[in-house]
């Protein structure tokens, strides 16, 4: 297999799966957010909560689309292009897939379709657990995606057989160890995103002071949303990297350029990594705390690259076993730095919120507002870290990256389906974007009171 | 039965149920610039399967699924091999999800065009292409000892397969048109009624040409032919009904027609999943591309779990939205 072609494929699966989660954590998060509001509307009665649901609710839609047909592509890619992969694995692999499919995606296209369309045809009632539906579904089908991608961090309930791996245990492949951090850390990112989301949305318009009635209590329910999320996103991410400790061991070496085992291993805040050379050429460190970090204990030993090399030298037979370190070491910094910033921003507004005092600090607001990308360049960096800091491996300890693609593609279709996908996707994410943009500012429907029966209004 | 057989007759199932689903709205997507004449009718158009496509959808991406889960051979042999192809199917679907979402979003014509014309392309290209796709499938492709396509592009395209991808479109144009009169009233169901007559025409005498050229593979499969002439008689019902104006029946008959064909391709198939033109014995069969009899055992307990329950809700939603029948007496 030539070097370009593999390129190609890497860089195709780098891009389309990025572009995948640009979209779906605003999906799984806006939606369990939208059934709170409508839940508040059923319970109150209150026609602004119906405003606020049906506001949000749009913009989900918006950005809905974009995750589903980006989700598509993902499907379809592993057998066109890492064809050897889904060989290998499909034993495996499939079966998570075809039961996210059957479990939720139905679930939430069906119910989805119900709710945009259902505002005038069903019970109240009825519709409300339309949103319900598709809150749980979405969040379930990353359940299931994410028992998959489990499988390629950390193979469990298999058995090797004839160059496949075959499924053994279907219990142990759901109770994956990595899924008990990997799915909560997720999802609530997910959540995460869509506070902020809201909360810079609303800032905006509290900034104007335009649609308080929407716009006030949105800010509540992302403010109080935001920080809890955060919360669980930060726990779940730090129980993660103890975990990889074990699982990984390498990865996370690699997030901290830590080239020498070291006892106690020095945190390294920023480096400058020769990968050639197997060095860092300067970095700033703080003694002891990465010993923390991984056992508790500010004297353990934390494993160093090279060790960690040659264990799986002696482990796997020869080769290079070590990932791009930089691309490790700096998206584990991106995301833990944007995470920080989010922490700090969910701590501040909630003080703010609690004190009946952020309408009036204008620069709350607009850090609010300008923070609506942060949670997406934390989402990007933390599957950057994941999936680049496993290479060489596409499943660990079992295929690499170099023996799972596709024989029979040439280098000259890959560089026409990159091409296509990204110019095409691309394009469509700006489009995007720009209307949710326009559609955010715009803020939501005037008067809710004559709702046109006949016209649904999400397709008018 | 054993569990290839049964996931065989699944993943039949599974893209009758997407070609019969999305047949509808792929064939109303290519008519929306001819059969809606003012914004409005278009929007119309649009309203018909809105509530619905996306669920639709799905009966493509469980198929997927369920390829890869159960014969992982099957899945990994055709993906890479009608490579080209899929990426074609995949932007055409890209386009039309989008243009589906978008075009409502903006008023000025030229956004709206522009996203009709996608939707237009998006319908079209995929009704065809899988067309194509069965019809290969059916013909042969060149696989190696290793289950390896070892072709190119072109050789996925021949007068065979285009007649297969031709016939396909048809049968989606005529679903599309026969969804729409059950689906609108007035003006424009009128229309729809004159566009599905010469369509079922068009698609019986390209389904007649497609049985006439499979006449060699059919041989000796007597349930496939069978099949196969039994979607000539169901066309046959479907146009008479059109005739009479009995849009429900042209609709179900024309439907089944869709389910059969679909059915017919994979019973002439069978045991076979993937023919290769080089060597009978390399052909992927449904037993040497599939998963360990474990994983099948697995997923036909979820598949016998979730099938029913899905049908169940699907079917509930055609309810719902059942009086966007706008002629009274029709249900389906």
């Amino acid at each position: 297999m030539d070097a370009l072609t593999l390129a190609l494929a890497r860089w195709q699966f780098a891009i389309t799966a990025t572009y995948h989660f640009f979209f779906v954590p605003l999906t799984l998060g806006l939606s369990l957010l939208v059934a709170v509001m409508e839940t508040l509307y059923v319970r109150t009665g209150d026609e602004n909560y119906k405003r606020m649901t049906k506001f949000w609710g749009k913009l989900f839609v918006i950005n809905f689309v974009l995750g589903v047909v980006t989700g598509i592509l993902q499907e379809f890619h592993f057998g066109m292009n890492w064809s050897e992969y889904s060989r290998f694995v499909g034993d495996i692999f499939g079966a998570p897939l075809a039961v996210e499919a059957l479990l939720a995606f139905f679930l939430e296209s069906t119910f989805l379709g119900v709710w945009i369309f259902g505002w005038d045809k069903i019970s109240k009632r009825l519709h409300l657990l339309s949103i319900w539906l598709v809150a749980i579904a979405s969040n379930l089908s990353a359940l299931w995606i994410l028992i998959a991608n489990s499988f390629m961090q950390e193979p469990v309930g298999f058995v090797l057989r004839s160059g496949r791996a075959e499924m053994k245990s279907f219990w142990a492949l759901v109770t994956n160890p990595n899924i008990f951090t990997q799915f909560p850390h997720t999802v609530i990112a997910g959540l995460t995103t869509a506070s902020f989301f809201i909360m810079g949305i609303s800032a905006y318009h509290l900034l104007r002071r335009t649609h308080l009635e929407v716009f006030r209590p949105s800010m509540r329910i992302g403010v109080i949303a935001g920080l809890l999320a955060v919360l669980v996103v930060a726990l779940t991410g730090h129980f993660q990297g103890r975990h990889l400790v074990e699982a990984q061991p390498m990865k996370i070496a690699a997030a901290n350029a830590l080239w020498e085992t070291s006892q106690p291993a020095p945190l390294n805040l920023v480096a400058v990594i020769d990968q050639r050379s197997e060095t860092n050429r300067g970095a700033l460190a703080l003694p002891a705390l990465e010993s923390l970090l991984a056992h508790h204990s500010f004297s353990a030993e934390v494993k160093g690259i090279k060790e960690l090399q040659q264990e799986m030298v002696a482990r796997y037979g020869p080769g290079y076993y070590i990932p791009p370190v930089a691309v490790t070491f700096w998206s584990f910094r991106i995301m833990v730095g944007a995470g920080l910033w989010l922490l700090f921003l969910s701590f501040y507004a909630y003080y703010l919120y609690r004190k009946g005092k952020l309408e009036e600090r204008p620069g709350a607001l607009k850090a609010l507002l300008y923070s609506i990308p942060v949670p997406y360049l934390a989402n990007t960096a933390g599957w950057a870290m994941t999936e680049v800091g496993r290479q060489p491996w596409i499943v660990y300890g079992l295929q690499r990256v170099d023996q799972a693609l596709s024989p029979c593609v040439t280098a000259g279709q890959l560089l026409i389906t990159l091409l296509g996908f990204t110019l095409l996707l691309g394009i469509l994410a700006v489009v995007d974007v720009f209307l949710l943009a326009r559609f955010a500012r715009q803020g939501p429907e005037a008067v809710p009171a004559s709702m046109p029966e006949k016209e649904v209004s999400l397709w008018s | 039965m054993e569990l290839n057989v049964l996931w065989f007759i699944l993943i039949a199932v599974l893209f009758a149920g997407y070609f019969f689903l999305e047949g509808f709205d792929y064939g109303v997507g290519v008519l929306v610039p001819f059969l809606g004449r003012t914004d409005t009718e278009r929007r119309i158009l649009l309203n018909t399967f809105g509530p619905f496509w996306d669920g639709n959808e799905v009966w493509l991406i469980t198929a997927g699924g369920a390829l890869f889960a159960a014969f992982p051979h099957w899945y990994a042999t055709l993906f890479s091999g009608f490579y080209l192809a899929l990426f074609l199917i995949l932007v055409a679907l890209i386009l039309r999800a989008v243009a589906l979402e978008f075009r409502h979003l903006d008023e000025s014509p030229g956004w709206r065009r522009f996203w009709d014309g996608a939707l237009c392309f998006g319908s079209f290209l995929p009704s065809l292409l899988w067309g194509v796709a069965f019809a290969n499938l059916l013909k042969g492709v060149p696989i190696n000892a290793e289950k390896q396509f070892v072709g190119t592009f072109f050789d996925l395209l021949s007068p065979y397969t285009l007649v297969g991808g031709l016939a396909l479109l048809f049968l989606f144009l005529m679903h599309g048109a026969l969804f729409v009169a059950l689906r609108t009233e007035g003006e424009l169901e009128d229309r729809a009624k004159k566009y599905a007559s010469p369509l079922a025409v068009l698609a019986m005498g390209w389904v007649g040409l497609f049985l006439l050229l499979s006449l060699r593979v059919v041989a000796g499969k007597p349930l496939a032919l069978a099949l196969f002439l039994l979607v000539l008689a169901l066309l046959g019902g479907s146009y008479g009904a059109s005739r009479a104006n009995r849009s429900g029946w042209a609709f179900a008959l024309g439907g089944l027609s869709i389910v059969f064909l679909t059915f017919g391709f994979f019973s002439a198939l069978f045991p076979r999943v993937m023919v290769s033109s080089l060597n009978p014995d390399w052909s992927l069969t449904v037993y040497n591309a599939s998963s360990s009899p474990y994983t099948l055992k697995v997923m036909t307990v979820v598949a016998l779990l979730l099938v029913p329950v899905v049908l169940l809700y699907q079917g509930w939603t055609y309810w719902i939205f059942r009086k966007r029948v706008t002629i009274k007496d029709l249900h389906y």
